[in-house]
């Protein structure tokens, strides 16, 4: 489907030293991708691919299947019952879905953020520490300490915590959980960022503090991004995919995709001619 | 005549007449209203229905009132009237004596064969009949009265305007609210009760000798330093938990992480079957299976320790009834409780927070061990306490197969008596109620609910607490 890689001339929303990735090879790239719940049918032949340290939007009214998209690119499906996925999902020209690649270790690749934030029942600094530890990514106290202090500076969330490591992670706001989340996930040093409508239980203050992490992460990882809100998608994303009843409809640049989209059904969606 | 109204079958009867007032009552009320609305009135506040309702409230509750007063008092009021009206010489009999009189009496009237008995006791039974015949009668009067009256009063208000439906409504509100402080007060009486027979027992023998004596004889000797039977419950339910909180946390996370939905519906009503299981099959299952393998197995190893030269006698009691046979079978009694609460807290932990984990890239047992345990762990602990109540406070098993020796011993083959098991002796053959002997069934009886209690209430809070954290 769309595979052109041009780099990225969006200035408004890039800054300038993370200006214009080369024409890299996509970091994911996904081939007629089926993904089935019981009989259902609930995504239909999707092929799209990702770039690296870029932010993709992935678009669409409720039910148009983009979450469920977004969980193949880990293979969180797997943890669901009697859900199937089809189709080539390469990362890195591997599939994912092969049997040689073992999820969980996927996983650790493939970080994810949530709709809901969800610490764990343990303290801010177990919280992140939790993955390198299962990972055995630290080889000792002080290292543990220093990966635990550059997560959370990466997330923005180091001065307001710092005092307080050993509180309970539930004990932060909103807002703080899901950077605490964010960090977490950084923690374990992914190549990809999964985030499903990660602002979607958070107030406009918040929501622009995560955006603006966003953006920074921009520069390091590949991160794809479900939303709800059009203007956060133009905001933070250089690319824009918008789904419709399990079909991708449409993807391009987010300010090709905004201000000329080349399908009908797009624009209607995006000018809010759809439900 | 009156000697006849004793033998009036007044259950029946009152039940009968209660019905009957019921039913005369709805139709007067709804025919009633029925009348106002074809004598003009535009519309009814109320459907006809709740108006017959209305009145049958107001005519069955006096009824229900007498009835009850009947109930609680009749026999008491006629045996004190029976008493006042005694020959001189029945004072020389003592308080128990007359009681047994008395008894025989009843027993007597109510079989109507004790012609040919003594001329004595005769004429006591006959005048006995006789004032619970005029009983009988005044409280089928009294019932009537109450009925009929309750039912035209509550006619006289029925209008057009009239609000059944809102009256109707309390009283039901009202009916509800009887039930539930039934409910409490047989709670409060039994611990008033229990109180009040332990603050007699504690007149005789002090408190501190109850609780921290360590000779414990109450059949023939009269010790009652209960520690031995603290000590013996508190060992056997110690080796039930130790069966069972591994066994059914265990089940619960299997159950709830890892069993498809197939195997769960095996599998949940089985484990609820455990619990149905009448505790006296397990307490035979306990003294004919259990208890014979525990001492077959204690036997080898004192047997196993001498040939090896590590002891130079038994090293253990190997007796045929034993703790651990008992705690064993307890702690499987038990599991169901503590997977089927747990299971419930497992459940309730939110799928979010496993999502969390699989995506950092952990796996099923990393996820379950690190997250969602501790997530579910107040509740667990909840689970575990109350478990740890119904050990203690369960009786079958232990008098089957713990034994009835007041002893403290760390050897778990070794049989100890408990709490419940003292108590079921004490109660049972001859019992006088003065007796500390008896009395003293009713201070372990307050020990052991001052417990169960507390590990109840200790239970509730901590769901309490964790409900609100997730919800």
């Amino acid at each position: 489907m769309d595979t052109d890689h041009r780099p990225q001339t969006d200035g408004a929303v890039v800054a300038p030293d993370a200006d214009a990735p080369p024409a890299a090879p996509p970091r994911i790239d996904c081939r007629d991708i089926r993904v089935f719940y019981g009989a259902t049918q609930a995504i239909h032949n999707v092929s799209m691919s990702f770039p690296d340290r870029a932010v993709t939007a992935l678009i669409g009214p409720s039910g148009c299947g983009k979450s469920t998209f977004l969980r193949c690119l880990n293979r969180m499906n797997d943890t669901i019952e009697n859900c199937r996925v089809e189709g080539q999902i390469l990362m890195d020209g591997q599939d994912i879905n092969d049997h040689s690649i073992d999820a969980v270790l996927l996983r650790s690749r493939v970080g994810m953020v949530f709709q809901k934030p969800n610490p764990f029942p343990k303290s801010i600094y177990d919280n992140i520490a939790y993955g390198p530890r299962i990972h055995g990514l630290a080889s000792g106290r002080e290292d543990l300490d220093a990966i635990v202090e550059k997560s959370l500076r990466r997330a923005g969330l180091w001065e307001e915590v710092k005092d307080r490591l050993q509180a309970p992670g539930t004990s932060l706001s909103g807002g703080q959980q899901q950077r605490l989340c964010i960090a977490r996930a950084i923690a374990v040093r992914p190549e990809v960022i999964l985030m499903d409508e990660p602002c979607s239980a958070l107030d406009p203050v918040a929501t622009a503090r995560i955006e603006e992490l966003i953006d920074e992460l921009r520069k390091r990882y590949c991160i794809v991004i479900v939303t709800h809100s059009m203007q956060q998608a133009a905001r933070v994303s250089q690319r824009t995919a918008f789904f419709h009843l399990g079909n991708l409809i449409e993807m391009g640049e987010t300010e090709q995709i905004f201000t000329n989209p080349r399908e009908k059904r797009t624009e209607d969606y995006i000018t809010g001619r759809y439900g | 005549m009156l000697q006849q109204l004793g033998h009036l079958p007044m259950g029946w009867l009152l039940i009968a007449l209660i019905a009957v007032f019921a039913s005369v009552a709805f139709f007067t009320g709804r025919v009633r209203a029925e009348r106002i609305l074809l004598s003009g009135a535009t519309e009814l506040h109320s459907r006809p229905n709740y108006h017959g309702y209305f009145v049958t409230m107001w005519a069955v509750i006096p009824a229900i009132l007498v009835a009850l007063a009947y109930a609680i008092g009749a026999e008491s009021v006629s045996r004190g009237q029976l008493t006042s009206e005694l020959p001189p010489a029945f004072e020389l009999l003592s308080a128990p004596e007359l009681q047994t009189y008395l008894d025989s009496v009843a027993h007597a009237a109510r079989s109507r064969d004790y012609a040919g008995t003594d001329l004595v006791f005769t004429a006591v039974t006959n005048r006995y009949l006789e004032i619970l015949g005029g009983l009988n009668i005044a409280a089928l009067v009294l019932m009537a009265l109450g009925a009929v009256g309750g039912l035209f009063l509550a006619r006289k208000r029925l209008a057009a305007s009239f609000r059944a439906r809102s009256l109707v409504e309390r009283g039901m509100e009202g009916v509800l609210f009887f039930c539930a402080v039934v409910a409490i007060a047989t709670t409060v009486g039994i611990v008033v009760s229990l109180l009040y027979e332990s603050i007699q027992f504690f007149s005789v023998v002090p408190i501190w000798d109850f609780l921290f004596g360590t000779r414990w004889n109450a059949q023939t000797e009269a010790e009652f330093g209960a520690l031995p039977l603290f000590f013996g419950t508190f060992m056997i339910a110690l080796i039930a938990m130790c069966v069972a909180a591994p066994i059914g946390l265990f089940s619960a996370i299997y159950l709830s992480e890892y069993a498809g939905p197939k195997v769960r519906a095996w599998i949940k009503p089985i484990l609820e079957i455990l619990a149905g299981i009448p505790t006296v099959v397990y307490g035979f299952f306990a003294l004919l299976v259990v208890a014979p393998a525990v001492r077959s197995l204690a036997i080898w190893i004192n047997e196993t320790l001498i040939n090896v030269g590590l002891a130079s006698e038994p090293l253990l009691a190997a007796q045929p009834t034993s703790a651990l046979a008992a705690g064993l079978v307890m702690g499987i009694m038990v599991i169901p409780f503590v997977s089927s609460l747990s299971d419930d807290v497992i459940n309730a932990v939110p799928q979010t927070l496993r999502d969390g984990a699989y995506a950092l890239g952990a796996t099923k047992s990393e996820t379950v061990r690190n997250v969602v345990v501790p997530a579910a762990l107040p509740g667990i602990i909840a689970a575990l306490l109350l478990a740890v109540s119904r050990a203690i406070g369960e009786t079958m098993i232990v008098v089957m197969a713990a034994g009835k020796s007041a002893r403290i011993s760390m050897d778990p083959t070794s049989d100890l008596t408990t709490i419940t098991v003292q108590i079921v002796s004490l109660m049972t053959g001859e019992t006088g109620f003065d007796d500390p002997k008896t009395l003293s069934a009713f201070a372990l009886g307050l020990v052991l609910f001052a417990v169960t209690l507390l590990f109840n209430v200790i239970a509730l809070r901590v769901v309490q607490k964790y409900r609100e954290k997730y919800d």
